[in-house]
């Protein structure tokens, strides 16, 4: 699911254009964001805090398997690595 | 003053031509090679463009001043041969300089850490919590983005 500081209304809108159907959460105050160590702050319109692209990959049990943050605002993980990733979790213990 | 030589001169197309490259290569990143990965990441299609339309702008200033008598262009070569490098700075700026500049992420969570739980309204408005859509979801992405402007 993807997490940012736009409103439902702007998530919605985002998700109606390109068509996406997984879950978007609207964090307009950057709580989530701010706990989460992603807050790129004063970097939004009007030097609004936002968040910095990041991809956190959590399973059944809460733990954090992997984490991306790029350095580069313009590169992101690509699509196919994160499902090679979850593939992996779904494999089982030693498989 | 016009003289009956000038009249002879050729167009310098090539100035043109490799200004024209140079432009497409400045402002076609956006809207059309940063939406694939493989030309994105590093954005090569437009560095190519720029050397391409700098080749020519080169050659074309070359033959305005190496020809005057065949070939136009010495002040419209100079003109645009500076615009081209300040769009050429312009872009590397933007996409290898600006792009990094990032804060330290030296706070977020590091893997293999328990990610911290919330709820936040969907688009809805409806309330979802990490640990809710864990108990039916064997993996969570969590993609935390800048927003859609």
């Amino acid at each position: 699911m993807a997490i940012s500081v736009d409103s439902n209304a702007e998530s919605r809108r985002l998700c109606q254009d390109q068509g996406y159907t997984f879950p978007f959460l609207s964090d307009p105050k950057a709580e989530v964001i701010r706990r989460y160590g992603v807050l790129h702050a004063g970097a939004g319109e009007n030097g609004r805090d936002i968040a910095w692209p990041a991809e956190l990959l959590v399973d059944a049990a809460g733990t954090i398997r992997t984490v991306n943050l790029t350095d580069d605002i313009r590169v992101r993980e690509r699509p196919e690595i994160v499902l090679r990733e979850i593939d992996y979790l779904q494999r089982p213990a030693g498989g | 003053m016009l003289q009956s030589g000038l009249m002879h001169r050729s167009w310098n197309s090539l100035i043109w031509a490799g200004f024209g490259f140079t432009l497409v290569a400045a402002i076609s990143y956006v809207p059309i090679f940063a939406r694939f990965p493989a030309t994105r990441d590093v954005p090569w299609v437009n560095l190519l463009l720029f050397l391409l339309g700098g080749w020519l702008l080169a050659a074309g200033i070359k033959r305005a001043y190496g020809e005057p008598e065949r070939y136009s262009g010495k002040i419209g070569g100079a003109v645009l041969g500076v615009l081209a490098l300040a769009l050429f700075g312009l872009f590397c700026w933007g996409n290898f300089i600006f792009a990094r500049r990032l804060p330290s992420a030296s706070g977020a969570p590091q893997q293999g850490q328990t990610a911290p739980d919330f709820t936040l309204p969907d688009v809805t408005g409806k309330p979802v919590t990490l640990s809710e859509l864990r108990k039916t979801n064997r993996a969570i992405l969590l993609i935390f983005y800048r927003g859609y402007w």
